[in-house]
């Protein structure tokens, strides 16, 4: 099939659907919804990270970050309200992170059909790259396992003794069975892997790019990786080997 | 020297093509790879075969047709060259080389190493042209450009439209060329008028018939003119903008 026919032009949408039609429109909602992740993964983090803190009054510090975060501006907004807010917006983020992604690997399959027989190797391409579908895909559903054990406590996932609003003890119950301590702290470095490639594709898709600080998006998304994955595997191993109790 | 060559035949788009092996032997070193092709060609018309269909031209490296994929690498193992450059130095005596057409479904196979690479006009048809007036010449230098915007739209200008950065990505995309054609134009003052509009053209005829970037970096890798995915970053900036600025003219116009 000869490559001559004219191109029609399409009828227009409305912009924002326009706009996302486009693959380069496609990776762009991939960059910002990434970058909207990151920011939640960096503040999840540091939350999980109040699992080291003393007891206030008897209550571990946990606990009390979790009822914060059910009472965020409560005299304003009635309870839950603006955590339901932030959690739409996740989910929002997450189902057109995905979305985008999955349609843009239709057309790259489609876009080359035939493999080469040659000794093909990669010379820039690396393993966090050429991994991105599977890091992506393996992590969501281990976030779905995720959500069950911590958020909605649906057994087998969450532990026997899982309790609404009991954050510090379902914390310490779940890392007691070790095939779960595994999950995680393999999805940290699933995550890991992810951000290195993504990260600094995220520049690349928004169109920043500097040759004076090229060079240190590489190092941010290294950097940013090893501080995600590393901050997220400290909790459960902490409780896997007694750390604290 | 001597070398075993694998060679793609496929006689139209519609057979079924499949590997040959043939022995070329007694070959020099000085050749490039492309005369080490015709001197095989020459043995096989003697021999009464069909000799293997390739695409060349200028011979220098500047007119883009040559691209194989030599060894799983386009343009072969040595970076910032294009087939017809590449000498048979390059391989060890005795080696076997897979020789293979670049495979993209918006590079349809013609004839065993040959392929339609007229997608690439597609693209420059939209947008890949400034308006001048026509009239007397404007004096040489009238248009005061710094010297570091010059060298970097020259850089994107070097494209010579081979389409290894197609074959060598893996998701098929054409980013690399796009940008480079995009960007030599819009970062001069000439190609500002149409900035917006062959932005938004060349990357949605673009997307008709090639995959989408996933930043891998092997077009940069694999471009006989060494072009930096830099541009596409450009592209991206640019294609964004103009989506928003082509709105507010579309607006304008009722
Ligand atoms: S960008 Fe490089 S590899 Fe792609 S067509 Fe132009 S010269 Fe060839
Ligand atoms: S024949 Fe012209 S670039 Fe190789």
């Amino acid at each position: 099939m000869a490559v001559t026919q004219t191109v029609e032009k399409k009828k227009r949408a409305p912009f924002p659907v326009e706009f996302y039609r486009s693959a380069v429109g496609k990776k762009w909602v991939m960059a910002i919804t990434g970058l909207g992740i990151i920011g939640f993964a960096i503040a999840h983090m540091i939350g999980n990270l109040k699992i080291f803190l003393p007891d206030v009054d008897g209550i571990p510090d946990i606990d009390l970050y979790g009822e914060a975060l059910r009472e965020l501006f409560v005299p304003i907004f009635p309870e839950y309200a603006v955590l339901w807010i932030l959690r739409t917006g996740l989910i929002l983020m997450f189902v057109l992170h995905v979305h985008a992604a999955y349609s843009l690997t239709i057309m790259n399959r489609r876009a080359r059909t035939t493999d080469y027989e040659g000794p093909r190797s990669y010379i820039a391409a690396n393993y966090a790259s050429r991994t991105m579908r599977w890091s992506g895909t393996i992590f969501l559903f281990y976030l779905l396992f995720h959500l069950a054990d911590f958020t909605l406590g649906i057994q087998p996932a969450a532990p026997e003794t899982w309790e609404y609003g009991e954050v510090f003890a379902n914390f310490q119950a779940t890392f007691d069975r070790w095939p779960v301590t595994v999950l995680y702290v393999t999805a940290a470095i699933l995550l890991g892997i992810h951000l290195y490639h993504g990260v600094w594709s995220m520049f690349q898709s928004l169109g920043i790019n500097n040759p004076r600080f090229n060079t240190w998006r590489r190092y941010l998304a290294g950097g940013l990786s090893v501080i995600l994955t590393l901050g997220f595997i400290a909790p459960p191993l902490a409780v896997a080997f007694g750390v604290i109790t | 020297m001597n070398i075993v060559l694998q060679v793609w035949r496929q006689d139209s788009p519609e057979s079924r093509g499949g590997f040959k092996t043939y022995q070329v032997k007694d070959i020099s070193e000085e050749m490039s790879f492309l005369e080490m092709l015709d001197i095989l060609n020459e043995r096989l018309i003697n021999q009464g075969e069909e000799p293997i269909a390739f695409d060349h031209d200028c011979r220098e490296g500047i007119c883009g047709t040559c691209g194989v994929m030599i060894n799983g690498q386009a343009h072969g193992p040595q970076q910032g060259t294009a087939t017809c450059q590449l000498h048979m130095r390059k391989f060890q005596d005795g080696e076997t080389v897979v020789v293979e057409p670049w495979r993209a479904t918006g590079f349809p196979l013609i004839r065993d190493l040959v392929v339609d690479r007229s997608a690439f006009d597609r693209i420059v048809e939209g947008g890949g042209y400034i308006s001048v007036d026509t009239g007397s010449a404007p004096d040489a230098n009238l248009i005061p450009i710094p010297k570091l915007v010059a060298d970097t739209a020259f850089d994107a200008a070097a494209c010579i439209g081979c389409g290894a950065c197609v074959a060598a990505c893996p998701n098929g995309a054409a980013n690399l060329f796009t940008a480079a054609k995009i960007s030599h134009l819009n970062l001069l003052p000439q190609g500002q008028s149409e900035r917006w509009s062959r932005t938004e053209n060349m990357v949605e005829i673009m997307e008709e018939f090639f995959g989408s970037c996933t930043n891998h970096g092997e077009c940069e890798k694999a471009c006989p003119k060494q072009i930096s995915i830099d541009f596409i970053a450009l592209m991206n900036a640019d294609y964004v903008k103009a989506k928003f600025k082509n709105r507010r003219l579309v607006s304008q116009n009722g």
